[in-house]
């Protein structure tokens, strides 16, 4: 902290009020201003402006004539409560937490898994990121032909004699099982990020501990259970936040593979604010920023709970 | 006699456990390999099917032969070129993503500076501000910005694209992080022999921070490559102006597509971040530790 602070040449700085120089002053907002800028117009301008067009009527042929947004209170959430494909794509996001536990345990596990002196470990780590860096659009390309009647899954599936060949079925073209196979690619993409960063986290595990509990004769699922995950809250509690608010906010992934269907089984919140605000002709942004409001207070509580939960289960812990 | 009937076992067991041992390597491996196939065989078999010789037939679906052509040949690649014309898609990219790291780099440099090296009024505000962009709803932003873009005449150009992604708390953390370890000592000598400001920006404090300045540019590289909705939003007026992310879906999307050659575009956009990926690999493998310390 210290180091940060340079001292006025010649006069040392007083320990009650801290004097500035003018010239360091106006440098200093000087060098800030580009990002001070970006930042104030592409990322607090839309948050304000965001949420006041959330009780506006704005958009479609109001938007075309260059009227302003018009005040309508609360209307657009009545308008929101009682569609019954926002409710549903509500909770079809909130339906998508089911990801972060599973995300969250199979990261760990793999992370245990690839954190051993064996060989072949670093190719591993290096190959399950790989679906990380790769583009969401590129990943529907490629899962698209997976899941496809003909595709590599239900291939698969035919070889093991598990389906046969007339009750097969497009994956991302049935309402039952669309959801489910494009929660499989967020889980596809995701598990090597969270991986590493629970690998970070496994080095702050004392080997000791480990070795005590090996020759206390505890097993491997023992010890992933009392020794791993309790040592490693801090980075569950992180990863699990980071995880809880993306799966609220699942977009991209609906967006690519199915854009919301079949028969809007797909639709998450996310996709509702978007389709509303560009898909099809009204372009009703008022209504539209409504439900973004919406999702952001979901996602907000949800977050206090997550942090409530691991708080409360690991007070003895950290 | 505790003793003694506590140890018997032990040894009676040590040859069984060294088999268990192995088996638990063996096991582990087994994990692994499945993972790996979970992981990666999408790639491999997007690879075999732009690699297929189509002219002699059949179709991705012909299982196992499509997982393993028998003739192999590079023309899809020069045909899904030619056709679909991705030259002005691959140039897309690189227009979008080079603003993207040359933004990012310049403005993340110059906010982390006094942030690191000066004492100013509302420094700390500045910072609060900076962390509060990360837990930010961020739900409507699109919208206002699809809106802000229109009026300032950029939506549907590359730098409308650019702009609102450049200032981030990532880069101005990473910079000042790497500003932070730079020694007062060699700042004060520079001042001493008249130097301003900006030259000791630019010709003391970047060039010692050149690892961190690289770790960013990467990242950037990598994520601004790959981005997908924002572009697409941003461009959907511009067809011609879209990134190879966006045209590659978009070739899919088309009624009469040749697979073949989508899967050789789609080789051709994920090969230059599987190569930054590959050699800078250490980067990727040490996580957001470097951005959060």
């Amino acid at each position: 902290m210290i180091r940060s602070q340079r001292p006025t040449p010649g006069k040392p700085p007083l320990s009650g009020k801290p004097k500035y120089s003018l010239r360091d002053t106006l440098l200093s907002y000087g060098f800030l201003a580009p990002a001070l800028i970006l930042l104030a117009v592409f990322t607090f301008y839309p948050l304000a402006y965001g949420s006041y067009l959330g009780f506006t009527e704005y958009g479609g042929a109001r938007f075309g004539q260059g009227l302003p947004p018009k005040w309508t209170g609360l209307d657009n959430f009545r308008t929101l409560m009682a569609d019954p494909l926002f409710l549903k794509s509500l909770l079809n996001s909130v339906k998508y937490l089911i990801i972060v536990p599973i995300l969250q345990l199979a990261s760990l596990a793999v992370a245990v898994l690839v954190n051993k002196n064996l060989p072949g470990m670093a190719f591993f780590r290096a190959a399950y990121y790989v679906p990380v860096v790769t583009s969401i659009s590129l990943a529907a390309v490629m899962w698209d032909w997976v899941y496809n009647k003909d595709g590599t899954l239900n291939w698969a599936l035919g070889a093991v004699h598990l389906v046969s060949k007339n009750q097969m079925f497009g994956w991302l073209n049935n309402e039952y099982t669309a959801f489910w196979a494009v929660m499989l690619v967020t889980f596809w993409r995701g598990f090597g990020y969270y991986m590493v960063l629970y690998l970070a986290g496994l080095q702050g595990i004392p080997a000791e501990l480990e070795e005590a509990a090996v020759l206390d004769g505890a097993s491997s699922w023992k010890r992933f259970w009392s020794i791993t995950v309790p040592m490693m809250k801090p980075t569950i509690l992180l990863c699990s936040l980071l995880s809880t608010i993306a799966a609220l906010r699942v977009l991209e992934e609906v967006l690519v593979l199915t854009n919301g269907g079949p028969l809007n089984s797909t639709y998450t919140a996310l996709m509702y604010v978007y389709s509303k605000a560009f898909q099809g002709f009204d372009f009703n942004y008022g209504l539209a920023s409504a439900a973004g409001l919406v999702v952001a207070a979901v996602a907000l509580l949800l977050s206090a709970v997550n942090f409530r939960l691991f708080r409360d289960s690991s007070g003895d812990g950290a | 006699m505790s003793l003694v009937s506590r140890a018997a076992p032990v040894q009676r067991s040590y040859a069984p456990r060294r088999h268990r041992k192995l088996g638990r390597v063996v096991l582990r491996y087994v994990i692994l390999i499945a993972v790996l196939i979970f992981a990666v065989f999408p790639f491999l078999w997007t690879l075999a099917i732009a690699l297929t010789d189509k002219h002699g037939g059949g179709s991705i679906y012909d299982f196992p032969a499509s997982l393993f052509p028998r003739a192999v040949t590079l023309r899809n690649f020069v045909e899904v070129y030619t056709t679909f014309s991705l030259g002005k898609y691959v140039w897309n990219s690189i227009s979008i993503t080079g603003m993207t790291i040359l933004g990012t780099l310049v403005v993340s440099a110059l906010a982390a500076y006094p942030l690191a090296r000066f004492r100013f009024p509302g420094r700390d505000l500045i910072f609060g501000v900076i962390v509060a962009t990360l837990v930010l709803p961020s739900e409507t932003t699109f919208i206002v910005n699809t809106l802000t873009l229109k009026e300032l005449g950029l939506l549907g150009t590359h730098v409308g694209v650019v702009l609102p992604t450049i200032a981030g708390a990532f880069g101005i953390f990473l910079m000042r992080q790497a500003f932070l370890g730079i020694p007062q000592a060699l700042i004060e000598a520079a001042r001493i022999d008249g130097a301003s400001e900006f030259t000791i920006l630019t010709r003391i404090m970047l060039p010692l921070t050149k690892p961190s300045l690289a770790a960013l540019g990467i990242f950037t590289l990598v994520a601004s490559w790959n981005a997908y909705f924002w572009p697409m939003l941003a461009l959907s007026g511009a067809p011609d102006s879209v990134p190879l992310s966006v045209a590659v879906l978009k070739l899919k999307g088309q009624f009469n597509y040749d697979p073949f050659n989508i899967a050789a575009g789609a080789l051709i956009m994920m090969i230059p971040v599987l190569l930054v990926f590959l050699s800078a690999q250490k980067l990727f493998m040490r996580g957001m530790e470097g951005a959060v310390k």
